[in-house]
C-alpha cells in the first residue's frame, strides 16, 4: 500500500509540474504586461526599468524557474492591478465563493434527494415526471441563462430580490460573511439557486435511480412483510443505502461546482474567486491568472489523488494492477 | 453499422415517441431557418450602413425608420433582433457542429487507437484523457479561450479541446470490447495494415456508442460558445452568436428591456433543448440494455 501511495503521489507531482508549465506558458503568451503595469505615456527610461525589475527581460525558460522557485517559498506574485500580494486577494475572495458554493450544494442536496427519491417511488405519477422534466432543464440549459431568467423574474418584474451583489456582510473571525445578515441571505438567494440547479438535476437522477432499484430489493420486501410504514422504509432504510453514491458525488462535486461559479459570479456580479479570475482575464493580470489556475489545479489533483486511495483501500484489485 | 432496414425499423421506433419527432423537427426548422438567413431576414444585420441608431432598444412590434416592423424589437445599436438572431443561429450552429465533428474525429481515433495497440500507448493516451476529464470541460474551456484570444477558430479550439475526451474515452470503451473479437484477428492475419483495421474495421463497429456521444456533444458545445461568449471570451464582436446577443441586452435588461436578451435566449433554449430530446431518444434505442 505504501509503495502505491508514493508512486501516486510522484504521480500527481509530475502531472502538478507539467500543468504549471502549461499555464505559465499559456498565460505567457497573452498579451504584454507593461501595457497594463504603466501608462501609455510612461517614458522609455521607466519601462525598462520596470521591465528589468518583473524579469521580463530574462529568456523564458529563466523566469519560469524564478516563478518556480518562488511558487516553493509560497509566493505568488503580486498583483498587476490591485497591487497587492495575489495570495492575499485569493484568500479575500475566497469566503464569498465558498458561502455560495456551500449555499448551492447543500440546498441542492436537501431538496434534490427527496423529490429523486419520490420520483424513484412513484415513477409515473404525475408529479414525478414534472420533476424529471425540471431535472433534464437543469442539465441541458446554459447556467448563465437561467441567471438571467432569474435576475428577470425576481429583479425586474416582481422585484422582490436584488440583481447582484453581496449585500451586508458580517465579520466573523476576522472574514465578512453574507449569511449572518437577512439582507445577505436575500443577496445570495438567486446566485445559489441559480448555481444549485445542475446539482440538483444530478442529485435528482441519482437519487431516483438508486430508489428505484433498491425498491425492488429483498431488504424492503422484508420490512413491508414485517409491517413496517412505507415513510419508515423510505426513510430509514432506502435513504441510507443510496446515501453512499451520493455522498461520493457531493464531495466530487464541490470542485466542480468552483468552476460553475466562474459563471454565476459574474451574472450576479458576486464577489468571489470566479468574477477575479474573469476580471483578471479581461484586464491581463497575469499573476492572478497563474495563480487562480495553479490552485484549482491543485484542488482537482488533490481530490483525484485522494479518490486513487479511497479506492485502493478498498479494492486490492486497483494496488496490485498499477503498481 | 447500421444496415437499411435496419435504418428503417430505427426510423419506425424513433418515431413511436412523439416528444422526440416534435424535438427533430424543432431542429430541423431551427437549422432551416438559420440556413436561410440572408433570403428570410427583414435585415442584413452586419450592414453598419443600414442600421438606424434613432431606432436602438425599441420594443417588440415598432416600425422603423427601414419601413417594416421590428417583431422582436431591435438592441442598442439599432439592429432588427430577429434578423440578429437568425444570423447568430448561423453562428452558433456552425460552431457548435465543426467543433463536435472534430472532436468527434480526434476522440475517436484516439480512443479506438488506443485500445488497439494497448500497452503502454493506451495506458498513456488514457492516463492523460482521465485526467483531463476529472477538470470541468466549462473551466478547459474558459482557460484556452482567454489564453487563445478571441477569434471563430480559437473558440473552436477551445471547445474541441473540451469535448474530445468524451468521445475519446465512449470509443475506447467500445473498441476495447471489439479488438479481441475474431474478424480484427482475421483482417490483421490477411496481413491488412493496421491502420486500415482500425478505421474501416473496428471503428465502424464503435459507431452507436459515439453517435449518441455526438448528439449530447454538439448541443453542449453549441451552449459552452453561448457561455464562453456570454462572458466576453467567446467570438468576436464582428460574428455576434447568440451568446454575444444575450450579453449585449443583459446590461439593458435591468431598466426592463427585457427583449434584447430573452429572444436571442429562446432561440438558443429552444435549440439546445431539442437536440438533447432526440439525443435521449437516440440512447435509448440504441441502449443494448434497454433493447427489446
Amino acid at each position: 500500500m505504501l509503495g502505491f501511495v508514493i508512486q501516486r503521489f510522484l504521480q500527481a507531482l509530475v502531472v502538478m509540474l507539467i500543468i504549471s508549465l502549461l499555464v505559465f506558458c499559456g498565460v505567457y503568451a497573452v498579451g504584454n504586461p507593461i501595457d497594463v503595469l504603466l501608462s501609455p505615456d510612461a517614458t522609455q527610461q521607466i519601462r525598462e526599468a520596470t521591465i528589468k525589475a518583473y524579469g521580463f527581460d530574462q529568456p523564458l525558460w529563466r523566469q519560469y524557474f524564478d516563478f518556480l522557485g518562488r511558487l516553493g517559498r509560497g509566493d505568488f506574485g503580486r498583483s498587476f492591478v490591485f497591487n497587492m500580494p495575489v495570495l492575499e486577494l485569493i484568500f479575500s475572495r475566497l469566503p464569498a465563493t465558498l458561502e455560495l458554493t456551500l449555499a448551492a450544494v447543500i440546498g441542492a442536496t436537501v431538496l434534490g434527494v427527496p423529490l429523486g427519491m419520490y420520483a424513484g417511488y412513484r415513477p409515473d405519477s404525475l408529479v414525478s415526471k414534472t420533476i424529471m422534466a425540471v431535472s433534464i432543464l437543469g442539465f441541458s440549459v446554459p447556467t448563465f441563462w437561467i441567471g438571467l431568467v432569474l435576475i428577470f423574474t425576481f429583479a425586474v418584474i416582481l422585484g422582490v430580490l436584488p440583481a447582484g451583489g453581496r449585500g451586508e456582510t458580517m465579520r466573523l473571525f476576522g472574514i465578512e460573511w453574507s449569511i449572518l445578515t437577512a439582507n445577505g441571505w436575500k443577496h445570495l438567494l438567486l446566485p445559489a439557486l441559480n448555481l444549485s440547479l445542475f446539482k440538483f438535476a444530478m442529485m435528482v437522477r441519482l437519487a431516483r435511480a438508486g430508489t428505484r432499484e433498491i425498491m425492488l430489493s429483498d431488504t424492503v420486501k422484508f420490512a413491508r412483510a414485517a409491517g413496517i410504514s412505507e415513510w419508515t422504509i423510505l426513510s430509514r432504510h432506502v435513504l441510507r443505502l443510496i446515501a453512499v453514491p451520493i455522498v461520493t458525488v457531493f464531495g466530487l462535486e464541490f470542485g466542480a461546482t468552483l468552476a460553475f461559479a466562474v459563471v454565476t459570479e459574474t451574472i450576479f456580479s458576486w464577489p468571489g474567486i470566479g468574477k477575479l479570475i474573469i476580471d483578471s482575464i479581461s484586464s491581463l493580470d497575469r499573476p492572478v491568472m497563474v495563480a487562480y489556475l495553479m490552485l484549482v489545479a491543485f484542488l482537482f489533483i488533490a481530490i483525484n489523488f485522494l479518490v486513487d486511495l479511497a479506492y485502493a483501500a478498498l479494492d486490492p484489485r486497483v494496488r496490485v494492477r498499477s503498481a | 453499422m447500421v444496415l437499411p432496414e435496419n435504418l428503417v425499423r430505427f426510423w419506425r421506433d424513433f418515431t413511436e415517441n412523439r416528444v422526440a419527432v416534435v424535438a427533430l423537427a424543432t431542429v430541423g426548422l431551427i437549422v432551416l431557418l438559420a440556413l436561410a438567413a440572408p433570403l428570410i431576414a427583414p435585415q442584413n444585420p452586419y450592414d453598419l450602413a443600414r442600421l438606424v441608431l434613432a431606432d436602438a432598444r425599441r420594443p417588440p412590434g415598432y416600425i422603423g425608420a427601414g419601413g417594416f416592423t421590428h417583431w422582436l424589437g431591435t438592441d442598442a445599436q439599432g439592429r432588427d433582433l430577429l434578423s440578429a438572431i437568425l444570423y447568430g443561429l448561423r453562428i452558433s450552429i456552425q460552431v457548435g457542429l465543426i467543433a463536435g465533428v472534430v472532436a468527434f474525429i480526434l476522440g475517436a481515433s484516439l480512443g479506438t487507437m488506443a485500445a488497439f495497440f494497448g500497452g503502454r500507448t493506451e495506458a498513456f493516451i488514457m492516463r492523460f484523457i482521465d485526467l483531463q476529464l476529472s477538470f470541468p470541460a466549462i473551466l478547459l474551456a474558459l482557460v484556452l479561450a482567454a489564453l487563445l484570444g478571441q477569434g471563430k477558430w480559437q473558440i473552436i479550439a477551445a471547445l474541441v479541446t473540451a469535448q474530445y475526451a468524451y468521445f475519446a474515452r465512449t470509443a475506447h470503451g467500445a473498441a476495447s470490447a471489439e479488438r479481441p473479437k475474431e474478424y480484427v484477428a482475421a483482417a490483421l492475419s490477411i496481413p491488412l495494415p493496421s491502420s486500415r483495421v482500425i478505421f474501416r474495421h473496428i471503428l465502424p463497429n464503435c459507431m452507436a456508442p459515439l453517435i449518441v456521444v455526438a448528439t449530447v456533444q454538439v448541443a453542449n458545445s453549441i451552449a459552452l460558445e453561448a457561455t464562453l461568449s456570454f462572458l466576453g471570451l467567446g467570438l468576436p464582436v464582428t460574428e455576434p452568436s447568440l451568446g454575444m446577443l444575450i450579453a449585449n441586452g443583459f446590461q439593458y435588461m435591468l431598466s426592463g428591456r427585457y427583449w434584447i436578451s430573452i429572444y436571442p435566449g429562446v432561440a438558443l433554449i429552444f435549440l439546445i433543448v431539442a437536440i438533447n430530446l432526440v439525443g435521449d431518444q437516440v440512447r435509448d434505442q440504441l441502449n443494448p440494455r434497454l433493447q427489446r
